[in-house]
């Protein structure tokens, strides 16, 4: 019985993980600039690595490993949005501007001045 | 109740591999992204599916080392996406 439970639980995280991590890749290809890439990044691959890690961690039980594992998934955790804040930041900086929706500059060149 | 046939190392391999396909596809944003931050960003991406490949790969052979392993990859991953973006602004003002 709760080798059952443990076997529907690590299918569920890493099934849950797998489709987060496609709407991460998703979003970075389909995305229309960098800081929506940034956002979609951050957000559904740190939940994606986290359901992933906490399969692994169900999987392994008690033992050193596991220790390993849930200090992994603590570091991606904090690392993963912070790269992403810096990768975001350092974009704002060296000036790129973002894609808003009223006025494409691929479409209407002439009115970015006045919308902006 | 628990499918035969199926054991959860066989998963964890299954898992690994279109987690695999999925770092794949983050090739295409790190060789046609416009701007340098839209390749580091994927960069980061695959590095972050690669520490979860080797965790699956850990628990799928049996082989808890893997963990060393992806606990390092992590941590050079997160250094590589900062010092980058250090890097590319003028004053190196990025967090």
């Amino acid at each position: 019985m709760i080798e059952s439970i443990r076997f529907w639980a690590i299918v569920v995280l890493v099934v849950a993980g797998l489709f987060f991590t496609f709407v991460s890749a998703v979003g970075v290809i389909r995305l229309p600039d960098i800081y929506a890439r940034a956002h979609t990044a951050s957000q559904t691959d740190t939940l994606g690595a986290g359901l992933a890690l906490a399969a692994v961690a169900i999987a392994l039980g008690w033992q050193h490993a596991t220790v390993y594992t849930v200090l992994l998934l603590f570091f991606v955790f904090i690392t993963n949005p912070t790269a992403a804040h810096a990768i975001a930041r350092s974009a704002a900086e060296t000036g790129i501007e973002p894609v808003t929706g009223d006025s494409s500059p691929e479409e209407d060149p002439d009115e970015e001045g006045e919308t902006s | 109740m628990i499918p035969a046939g199926i054991s959860i190392e066989e998963i964890f391999l299954l898992a690994a591999a279109l987690f695999v396909v999925l770092a794949i596809m983050m090739f295409y944003r790190a060789v046609a992204g416009p701007t340098t931050q839209d390749r580091l960003l994927a960069v980061n991406v695959l590095g972050t599916n690669t520490v979860v490949i080797l965790a699956l790969l850990a628990a799928g052979l049996g082989e808890p080392w893997f963990l060393d392993v992806a606990l390092i990859y992590a941590l050079l991953n997160f250094l590589m996406a900062v010092a980058i973006s250090k890097f590319t602004v003028e004053r190196g003002g990025v967090l």
